[in-house]
Order: structure tokens, then sequence, then C-alpha cells
């Protein structure tokens, strides 16, 4: 079943039913046209090897003081690699005219543009959990440490990818919007950071994650619910 | 009939004349109010027993903070009533907000710094209080770039609107900051429920020269108003009929 033939169920079944029906297809139509270019999703993930490569260049090659500052180098790198990855969002739907599509088609946009966001985050965010641990231990973090690096960086890049939706709707019809991107999403980012730093810190040094994990999930939770709304608001403004 | 204010509101020639006519209510009682508080301030208010005289910068940092983040709340919520009631007018207020704002973050950033340095030992620190408010700095500039990128004024309007409503966030972190995580800076003294923790006559000036600000910020903002109206109706014809006058 094609796209359009689904987003034309409304007139047989209930709305939600069909908003629901409507998302699945938007994210599974997403995932199948990432998986026919493979190389845009290895670039963010590429790009993250290659920051993690450069902070033992620039300050020390000392493992022993690496690890010191392993938690904090890790987010960063991976907080810089969702950014780049995030001008890919809505960047080919917006060119060939599927993004109006979305918005003419009478289903929800925020359900639509939810999915989109949810197909991000399994292409990027969830790549960058799995090799985020593998970054850290290359800066020389125990072995003990990983599975609460995993699940910081997981949860916290659920957050990065909608707080990163609501910027990249905002900057849809600007050009060379990277820089621009950055500065509006950085801000709504840092206590993502702050949390997810800290709970990367506390795993590396063995005490428990639960504190800041917690306040990264609500924060998650709080852009689940909401961020989709506000990038739905702002891609109908910015296509008008 | 009683929602008649409101709606000519979203008049730009009501507004403009409106704003002419309450500037100098408010820009002469802010200078009035400022003189007399730094006076007090400077003057009357006695010493601190820790921190001897250097404590007085307090009474233009204070200030300079409480008005940043009114600022920023006035900005969102002017965007938040041109997004809901598509008035040309609250967007224009939003966009004459963003520069004051960043004008008085500054200035709260530049007078915390000379205070820190005495007291603190520091110009500068990573403390969450200081750090949010950088980033409401940020977030002001991010706003004025975001408002320069895009060519169609009434997309920048609603655009940037949707911004300014969603960093909004950002202000009770600021304000609760102090609270949540443990700062250098100090906790809140007069914001908070319950007496403030000061005595009166450093209390009195305080409050004096917030009021003074609040009245300046007004002022100011009436003034960038009708500058920011005269620049975008300025097709209009009603607009020969002001410069002509």
């Amino acid at each position: 079943m094609t796209v359009r033939e689904g987003i034309t169920l409304q007139a047989e079944s209930a709305p939600a039913t069909a908003a629901l029906e409507a998302a699945r297809l938007v994210l599974a139509r997403d995932l199948r046209l990432a998986f026919r270019r493979p190389g845009e999703i290895l670039q963010p993930l590429v790009f993250f090897a290659i920051i993690t490569t450069l902070f033992p260049l620039a300050i020390t090659p000392e493992l022993s003081q690496l690890r010191v500052v392993a938690p904090g180098v890790v987010w960063i790198a991976a907080l810089l690699a969702s950014l780049l990855a995030l001008e890919f969002l809505y960047r080919d739907d917006s060119h060939d005219g599927t993004l109006e599509q979305y918005a003419l088609s009478g289903q929800s946009l925020t359900w639509l543009l939810f999915a989109k966001t949810a197909a991000h985050w399994l292409l990027t965010g969830a790549p960058l959990a799995v090799i985020a641990p593998v970054a850290a231990l290359a800066l020389g973090v125990p072995v003990s440490s990983v599975p609460g690096i995993v699940a910081s960086v997981a949860v916290g890049s659920i957050a990065l990818s909608l707080l990163g939706a609501i910027g990249a709707a905002l900057t849809l019809g600007v050009r060379r919007s990277g820089v621009l991107l950055s500065i509006l999403t950085l801000p709504l980012a840092i206590p993502v950071l702050i949390f997810g730093a800290s709970a990367t810190q506390r795993a590396v040094n063995g005490s428990s994650i639960e504190a800041p994990l917690y306040l990264l999930a609500a924060i998650a939770v709080l852009g689940l619910t909401l961020a989709p709304v506000a990038a739905a608001a702002a891609v109908r403004i910015s296509l008008e | 009939m009683a929602w008649t204010w409101f709606h000519r509101l979203g008049s730009p020639p009501y507004v403009y004349s409106l704003a002419a006519r309450l500037t100098p209510w408010f820009a002469w009682p802010a200078a009035a109010l400022i003189l007399y508080g730094s006076y007090l301030g400077l003057a009357i208010a006695p010493e601190d027993y820790q921190q001897g005289d250097s404590y007085r910068i307090m009474y233009v940092h204070v200030p300079s903070a409480w008005m940043s983040l009114m600022v920023y709340t006035t900005m969102a919520i002017a965007a938040a009533v041109g997004l809901i009631w598509r008035m040309k007018v609250a967007h224009a207020v939003a966009a004459s907000c963003a520069a004051l704002g960043a004008t008085f973050t500054f200035c709260t950033l530049v007078t915390g710094s000379i205070w820190g340095a005495p007291t603190w030992g520091t110009y500068w620190e990573w403390d969450p209080r200081l750090t949010f408010q950088l980033v409401l700095l940020f977030q002001f500039l991010g706003y004025s770039a975001l408002r320069a990128a895009i060519e169609d004024p009434q997309r920048a309007d609603r655009v940037t609107a949707v911004l300014a409503v969603v960093g909004v966030v950002n202000v009770p972190i600021i304000h609760y900051s102090v609270e949540w995580w443990n700062s250098l800076h100090q906790t809140a003294s007069v914001m908070k429920l319950g007496k403030p923790s000061m005595p009166p006559e450093m209390l009195v000036p305080l409050l004096v020269m917030a009021l003074g600000f609040t009245f300046l910020f007004a002022a100011l903002l009436l003034t960038r108003l009708r500058a920011e109206i005269l620049s975008r109706e300025r097709a209009a014809s009603w607009i020969r009929d002001v410069v002509n006058a």
C-alpha cells in the first residue's frame, strides 16, 4: 500500500485510527527511503567518531586524564552529530513537496511529524547510543560504565531529536540554515546536555545514575508530548 | 463593548498615537525613580556587614536581572497573542522586545561579573544561574538571527513567535536554578514566599530601582514600538498624515 492510498483511509475508519495508520506509513516510508542511501545514515556516526578522536589529540593522550573529561566529550560529540543529522530531517520532503502534501492531507500533521522524528531517532539517535560507549571506552572509561552510558545517550538522544525537530521546522525555508539551526537548538538542548553528562559521569564513577536518568526521561516525555505540536505549527507557518 | 479596548489595540495607527501619548508618562517617572533609587542606594543604604560598599552594584544588577526575565516573558506573551489572534501589532511588540531584552541580559551579566570579582574572587563562574542567564542572552540573539534570516515579514513574525513561546521554558529554570542546584549564587531574597530576607533600608532602594527600570523598559519599548510600526506600515496612507502633521 502506498502512502497516498494509506492517507485516504480517513473516510473508512475513525479519525484517530487513520492518524496512527498514516503515522505508521510515514515511519515505514522514511525508514525505507533512508536505507536506500546508507551513506547518509553513517555520516553523523563517522562525524561523531572523528570529533571524539580530536579531543585526545588536542588535550592529552593520557587515559587517566581523558577519563575525567570523557563524559563531557562523548556528550558534546553526540550533540554536534545530532545537530548535523537534523538537517536531513525535513530537507528531502520539503524539496519535493511531500511535506506540503502532509500538511494538506487532512491527517494530523502532529502525528505525521512525530512519525518522521521517530524515524529520525531510529536512524541517528539509536546508533549513537550504540557507538557512544565504544568512544567512551576509547577515552579510558571502565567497562562497567557501558550500560549507564547506553541508557543515558539513548534517552537523551530522544529528547535531542524532538527538540531538534522544532528547530528544523523553524528554519525550514532558510537557506544555509545549518549554523542558525545550531544557535536555535543548543539553548534548548542544554538541560539535556547537563543531565546526560551528569548521568554518564556517575556511570563512570560507579554510582547510581537514577536521578539524572529520570530527569532526562522527564525532558524526553515532555518533548514527546509537546514537540510535535510545536513542530507542526512551525511547519504550517513555514509552508504558507 | 467590554473588549473594544483590546481590539482597538490591533490597529497600528491607534497604537502609534497611544504610544506617543504614553511615553512621557513612563519616561519622566523612570528618570526620577532611577535617580532617587541611585541616591538611596549609594548614599542612604547602610554598608553590608560582609561586603562593605561593594554590594551596592546590586541596585543595578538585580533590577537588570528581573527586567531580562520580564522582557522575555513579555516577548513570549506578545508572540503568543500575535499567533493566536493574528495581530500585527503584537508581533511588532515582540520584535521591539528582542534588542531591549538582550541589552538587559548583557547588563546583568556584566554587572554580575563586576560584583563577582571582589566577592567571589572571580569574574565568571560556571554556576547554574549564570549559565542559564547566558543561555537567555543566546535565546535573544537567536530570535533576532532567525528574524533576520527570513525574508517574508509575516512568516518571520510567526516563525519567531513560535521560537519565543518554545523558549519561555528557560525563564522559570533561571529563577529556580539556585534552588534546584548547589549554586554559588545566592538564593532568592525577595521573589519568594514569605518575608524578604533583606532589611528595609536595603530593600527600599532596590524596589525603587526595580520600579524605575520597569518604567524605563516601558518607555523604551513604546519608542521602539513606534519605530517598528512606522517601518512596517511605511506603505500605508496614514503614515503620510502623521509625517505631514
